[in-house]
């Protein structure tokens, strides 16, 4: 047996750039009349209900079928000023397509993301800035965090005519919309194009190298500016133990997808020939299909539980195994098996529910050779610039105005209860700056 | 299995299906063609006096529906532009070398006797099945005092058909204009001149689109439109109660029909029939399709005959004429209320929407469990049927007719009525 087989370049150019590509590409003019057509205009329509935003789809749809793509693009943006990479990366599966009648008739749902990425692709392409900021209120509000939480809420407090500076710890704005999803699900640099768009509006700035509790703290914050939002994200992520540390080529899943999206050329990115990839998310999915388009041959996800219980859609693991990943459920990793400092192999213990309904080992164990472990076990809030607020199960607590227990102290995205999607990170955004805009317009 | 052969007035063809006088039909290369793939006879493009006339390019408008094409259709294209020898040599050879499909010759040539005299013995001796009188074409011909101009006037109708019958032996069909107050003024003057049979109907006078960028009406010729013929599967309604009219009307019983006017499937043929038609005449389905759509015309149809037991087309011919009657002849105790079938919906709430905005407010929206649900609500319930209409899924709302509460009346003997009947002490 030789060392680890980890390599850069396992595909040629042309391969690398076909898989890093446009994964769905976009609905052409013609498809897009025929598919929005498909659309019922239903009448308190379930799929309006089940968008985290709330975007009027039946409305935008009619807005495709008629031409008036402006206006449909336009009624996208006024609930999800992300419309476009929602369009791309909201998992419509279980959100407003999973709801669409035409999935009760016949379980082919109106294709809800595709007609609204092509709304919101028309409308970047045109440079159209639709919306006009109301004049200018004095009032200044910081906002941490230039992820879709973040952006989302500046946006709409630009709008309300608010001064808005975001802070970002990070080089570049987008959070996980340009750090931690799939390559070929926004290509083309879309996440700066998009913000580059929402930026256009005005009233926006954004100060990078500025992270909480380094550069900047809360009281500071609270004491300059008439209000302030957190869109803090999961800025850390669980430990997978068992002496990951010390051997070469454990990675944390998350920081994989954040390189390899950093990496304009993928012909310099090393991979192994087998990867193991341990979880059962999103991050592991996109962490093992992007795996495999770098070339590695043999790439294995593996879950503690169920398919059921997989944080990733359904939608997600079929693309994982349309991509050659192999899923394995109901095991857990128990060593990894190093060789002169590397990762040699990981070996599992099989699971299984236990009478009392809680994961239990069955003793029966497995041992799969890897030569890079990626590993999205879950990420979480690191709470310590945040002393003074209230947790609730690990996260920021707040109220239905996203409000956190300190007043004028709002907070949304990951960074609070709720479904980890952009689509609902958004919204937290959208509800904070409203609740923000009337609480310092009341009784001006 | 169903024999689909049909004489009509006098001329026998394979089946029902004739390709109607058009662009399909101007050539012997297209007729051939259009034999070759089973079709039963067709309608020569119009033929006219020498020299022939000039075509503008573009020539079609189409009516697109939710991404469906021409379901709407429009043409500026006038007769023939061929010479009269070219047309009349071509139509000898076709019909000596298809002898069991239908040659109909469509003609058009100005409003004076001898004109029609010259070219009715030219036409004779290609040995062709019949004529067709193209009284019908709204635009460019009519402004020449030809086409609808001569239909959109019952006393020049009969008098060029009686010129026809006396100045030929063929069995002649006169093609009516659906531009015109009543059908039957027309249809009657050409009985009246000794027509053989109608067929109907020629297109409907049509603006299809403007193009908003040019400003001008579709097609656009050198930045100018002008108004076309509609025809296509939008205008089959029209058709269907032109022709029967012509069919239940006492006058003209027993005048053979030929339908005209969107037929696209074999359906289609099927209620133009039951209307009363004895061959059918297509033509956009065809220009849309090509030719082999006649292949499951004519399956379908022997097909749904089988199913129901007609051995031919003339055992269901005309048989929902009895059935088609004027609206104060029906029943005005019948009462149907619309039925829900709650495992079939899908939730869409258009039944509800409909209602609600437009109607009679007698569907409820409701939630039951955080899980919509729509409702009738039978009191307020017409039975108009528009939510049937609306529901996207097949046999979900059906009307269920109510027990009679009173004997049938008729709006002739209604209460409301001040001109009712009164019976007779």
């Amino acid at each position: 047996m030789t060392g680890r087989d980890v390599a850069a370049g396992r595909l040629d150019a042309m391969t690398l750039a076909a898989n890093f590509a446009d994964a769905h590409p976009p609905l052409t003019a013609a498809q897009a009349v025929v598919e929005a057509s498909r659309c019922y205009f239903c009448y308190d329509a379930p799929c309006l209900e089940a968008c985290p935003t709330g975007i009027d789809i039946p409305g935008f749809i009619r807005k495709i079928a008629t031409g008036n793509l402006k206006g449909a693009a336009v009624t996208i943006l006024e609930s999800n000023i992300f419309g476009g990479s929602c369009a791309r990366v909201c998992p419509t599966e279980i959100l407003c397509e999973q709801a669409c009648v035409r999935e009760a008739q016949e379980g082919k749902p109106v294709d809800i993301g595709g007609l609204q990425r092509h709304a919101t692709d028309w409308l970047m392409d045109q440079d159209i800035q639709p919306f006009i900021r109301a004049p200018a209120t004095g009032r200044r509000i910081a906002v941490v965090g230039a992820g879709p939480a973040g952006l989302a809420c500046a946006h709409r407090l630009a709008l309300h005519g608010h001064t808005v500076t975001v802070f970002e710890a990070l080089p570049k704005p987008g959070g996980l919309n340009e750090y931690g999803i799939a390559a070929y699900k926004v290509p083309d640099d879309f996440a700066q194009r998009e913000i580059d768009f929402i930026l256009g509006i005005g009233g926006i700035v954004i100060e990078h190298g500025k992270a909480l509790g380094r550069d900047i703290t809360l009281d500071q914050l609270r004491r300059d500016y008439d209000a302030v939002f957190l869109g803090l994200g999961h800025a850390a992520v669980n430990a997978l133990g068992m002496g990951a540390e010390a051997l070469a080529g454990v990675t944390d899943a998350v920081a994989f997808i954040a390189v390899l999206r950093q990496s304009p050329d993928k012909a310099v990115l090393s991979i192994g020939r087998r990867v193991v990839v341990i979880g059962g998310g999103n991050t592991a999915i996109d962490a093992a299909t992007q795996a495999r388009r770098l070339g590695a041959e043999d790439v294995t996800l593996v879950y503690r539980r169920g398919p059921a219980e997989m944080s990733a859609t359904p939608v997600e693991q079929d693309w994982a195994k349309t991509n050659g990943v192999r899923i394995r459920h109901w095991a857990e990793p128990r060593h990894l098996i190093g060789r002169d400092g590397s990762i040699a192999a990981v070996e599992f213990e099989r699971t299984t529910l236990g009478a009392d309904g809680k994961l239990a080992g069955t003793g029966q164990l497995f041992t799969l050779e890897a030569d890079m472990v990626l590993s999205a076990i879950g990420q979480r809030l690191l709470p310590q610039p945040v002393p003074m607020l209230t947790l609730a199960g690990g996260r920021i607590a707040v109220d239905e105005e996203r409000q956190t227990s300190l007043p004028g102290l709002y907070a949304g995205g990951d960074c609070i209860a709720g479904q980890d999607l952009t689509v609902s990170a958004v919204q937290d955004g959208k509800l904070a700056a409203e609740a923000i805009h009337r609480r310092l317009t009341v009784g001006a | 299995m169903a024999d689909l052969r049909t004489t009509f007035a006098g001329i026998r063809s394979s089946n029902p299906f004739w390709l109607a006088s058009a662009p399909p039909t101007d050539k012997e290369y297209n007729v051939v063609r259009a034999f070759q793939a089973g079709w039963g006879g067709v309608v020569w493009k119009t033929l006219g006096e020498d020299p022939p006339i000039v075509n503008v390019s573009s020539r079609y408008g189409a009516t697109s529906y939710n991404g469906t094409r021409v379901s709407g259709f429009s043409n500026i294209e006038l007769i023939t532009d061929r010479p009269l020898a070219v047309n009349l040599a071509e139509i000898k050879a076709v019909k000596r070398a298809w002898p069991d499909r239908a040659v109909v010759v469509s003609l058009m040539v100005p409003c004076t006797e001898d004109s029609w005299k010259r070219i009715l013995a030219e036409v004779e001796d290609t040995g062709c099945d019949g004529i067709e009188l193209n009284f019908g074409c709204p635009h460019g011909m009519s402004e020449r005092g030809m086409g609808s101009a001569v239909g959109q006037v019952p006393e020049y109708v009969e008098m060029v058909t009686r010129w026809c019958k006396q100045h030929s032996r063929m069995p002649v069909i006169v093609k009516l204009t659906p531009n015109i107050t009543d059908i039957l003024a027309p249809a009657r003057a050409a009985k009246r001149g000794g027509a053989d049979a109608v067929s109907l109907i020629n297109t409907v006078m049509s603006i299809v689109s403007v193009d908003l960028d040019l400003m001008a009406p579709t097609p656009v010729v050198d930045g100018m439109g002008t108004h076309g013929g509609y025809c296509g599967p939008a205008v089959k309604p029209i058709a269907l109660r032109m022709v029967g009219d012509i069919a239940r009307d006492p006058e003209l019983a027993g005048l053979p029909i030929s339908g005209i006017g969107g037929i696209s499937t074999w359906r289609d043929a099927a209620e133009f029939v039951a209307l009363g038609a004895g061959t059918l005449q297509v033509c956009t389905a065809a220009m849309h399709h090509g030719f082999k759509i006649v292949d499951d015309m004519i399956d379908g149809l022997g097909n749904w005959m089988g199913q129901k037991g007609y051995p031919t087309i003339d055992a269901f011919r005309g048989l929902a004429v009895p059935r088609y009657v004027h609206w104060d002849d029906l029943n005005l105790n019948f009462k149907t209320i619309a039925r829900i079938d709650q495992d079939l919906c899908i939730r869409c709430g258009l039944c509800h929407i409909a209602c609600e905005d437009t109607s009679h407010q007698a569907i409820a929206a409701v939630r039951l469990d955080g899980h919509r649900r729509y409702e009738v609500i039978d009191p307020e319930c017409v039975g108009c049927n528009l939510c049937q209409h609306v529901c996207p899924v097949d046999d979900c709302i059906t009307m269920v007719p109510q027990p009679a509460s009173a004997a049938p009346v008729t709006w002739k003997d209604h209460p409301a009525n001040p001109l009712r009947r009164v019976a007779a002490e």
